[in-house]
């Protein structure tokens, strides 16, 4: 297996990105650390989206220099799996570069025994639950040479249960598979409870306005101390910590 | 219920029948029809006629989806060639088949040749114009992924494009076949010595409209069985997703 800590990371220099007229990004500097998750939040479309596609190289910036050191898979908010391949064919999709077909075998029971889908391996996307296609896009972007992960709001489309479920998946599945991520999210609590270290967007054209690490212990409950001084501090940075008190407050001036 | 449907239908042409509400030449009863059937069965006539035209449908369809499906392919990824063609194509989708019946004779004469050329002039443009639009609109994530599993060239072609479109190119293909069954009866009727069509146009010719009848019960027939056995096809596993959601 590859030392991932000497073969991965990614690197954005002074990069910035426009659509035409409007500015996204200016000025961006992110160095992502091997085996680091690093999220990013920020206002509703401040340009995350943007950030991930120029991670991955869909898109090239218009100034700037990105870095990418390592095998980028992505994980799409939702139907990102084929769904005339089965659960086992989507997830054989990573292991393309295993040649050996002993290799890919004993690799796929493993992948399927990990986000314990046993069983479902001839099932079709649409005959899984939302939380289970999820779970299996996990699979196929941690399986074989992957190093890098993005993902762009991988949860948001499940309903809570569920992503509070799928949260803690993550977390053990990169225990047991390390690999260094970058998850955007417009949701606070995730990013709080996954993030080594958080990125804060400003509006559009986004700057990093804040950069807060969490070095507490995962996985990490909802209630953990350190989960919700980070979700003060980046509710703070955002302007949202206490808006109705403020306007209350206003109005009765 | 549809055995209900399919009695009552029954019941109110024998009674329109037995009301003598036209005459028995114009209208023929369900009896004599029955007679006709075992008439044409005896002569073997119907059975070859069946042949006759099943081979037709049968050439002219194939080509169709040989020539059509992959041009449909190719122009749903090439914008610029896209838009130079579709008027094109559109334009002829919407001319009758019908049309080139005159052509058809003077091309290739009579037997199975202008019966075959009508077929594929009837399927061939709303079958490439089907799968250019299915694959115009395959959602852009599919090909994110692809890229991402580093999927080119051929594999990209027949591993993703051409299964994300299977289950619309069906739909067409179910389409298209009937179309192909209308025109069929038509085309025989001109330029053919056998078929089902050539069959309703010698019983016109003879007065035999009972012979008739019993002519358009095979053709509908045949024509639902043949579109059961497409339908099939969107059951099989790696299709059934395009008709679930």
């Amino acid at each position: 297996m590859k030392d991932r800590s000497l073969t991965s990371g990614l690197k954005l220099e002074n990069v910035s990105h426009s659509y035409g007229n409007v500015a996204v990004l200016k000025d961006l500097n992110i160095v992502v650390k091997p085996n680091e998750i690093v999220v990013l939040v920020g206002p509703s479309g401040c340009g995350k989206t943007t950030i991930l596609n120029l991670l991955s190289g869909h898109i090239e910036p218009v100034s700037g220099a990105i870095t990418r050191a390592g095998i980028i898979r992505t994980v799409y908010q939702q139907d990102g799996l084929f769904p005339w391949l089965t659960v086992a064919e989507n997830i054989s999709m990573g292991l393309r570069s295993a040649n050996n077909g002993a290799t890919h075998g004993s690799e796929l029971v493993e992948l399927i025994e990990l986000i314990r889908l046993e069983g479902f391996e001839n099932h079709y996307p649409h005959e899984l639950s939302g939380g289970m296609r999820q779970r299996v896009e996990l699979a196929r972007v941690l399986a074989g040479d992957s190093d890098i992960l993005l993902m762009d709001e991988p949860f948001s489309a499940l309903d809570y249960q569920s992503r509070l479920r799928m949260r803690h998946e993550l977390i053990r599945l990169l225990t047991k598979r390390p690999r260094t991520v970058v998850f955007v999210t417009h949701d606070i609590e995730e990013a709080a409870q996954l993030a080594d270290r958080v990125l804060v967007l400003s509006n559009r054209p986004a700057t990093i306005c804040r950069e807060l690490e969490i070095k507490a212990q995962k996985p990490r409950k909802l209630s953990d101390v350190s989960v919700i001084s980070a979700m003060e501090e980046i509710l703070h940075e955002l302007g949202l910590d206490t808006p109705e008190d403020n306007n209350l407050q206003r109005m009765s001036i | 219920m549809p055995v209900v449907v399919l009695f009552g239908v029954i019941l109110a042409w024998s009674l329109i029948s037995y009301l003598n509400l036209f005459p028995a030449y114009a209208f023929p009863s369900p009896g004599s029809v029955v007679m006709s059937f075992r008439e044409e069965i005896v002569a073997g006539r119907l059975l070859n006629d069946i042949v006759a035209s099943l081979w037709r449908v049968a050439v002219g369809f194939v080509i169709s989806v040989l020539l059509g499906v992959p041009l449909g392919l190719w122009l749903g990824q090439h914008l610029k060639a896209r838009q130079a063609f579709v008027p094109m194509l559109n334009f002829f989708r919407f001319l009758s088949p019908l049309a080139w019946i005159p052509f058809a004779i003077l091309w290739f004469h009579i037997g199975d040749k202008p019966a075959v050329f009508l077929i594929f002039m009837a399927t061939f443009f709303p079958l490439a114009l089907a799968t250019l639009v299915a694959v115009a609109t395959i959602p852009s994530i599919y090909f994110r992924v692809a890229q991402d599993y580093h999927y080119k060239g051929m594999e990209l072609l027949t591993k993703v494009t051409f299964p994300a479109v299977l289950p619309q190119i069906i739909t067409a293909l179910r389409v298209s076949y009937g179309i192909a069954w209308v025109v069929i009866v038509a085309a025989e009727m001109v330029g053919c010595q056998d078929g089902l069509g050539y069959g309703i146009w010698e019983a016109r010719n003879g007065l035999r409209l009972d012979s008739a009848v019993c002519y358009m019960i095979v053709i509908g027939l045949l024509g639902m069985g043949i579109d059961r056995l497409l339908a099939q096809l969107t059951k099989l596993p790696g299709i059934r997703w395009g008709y679930e959601r």
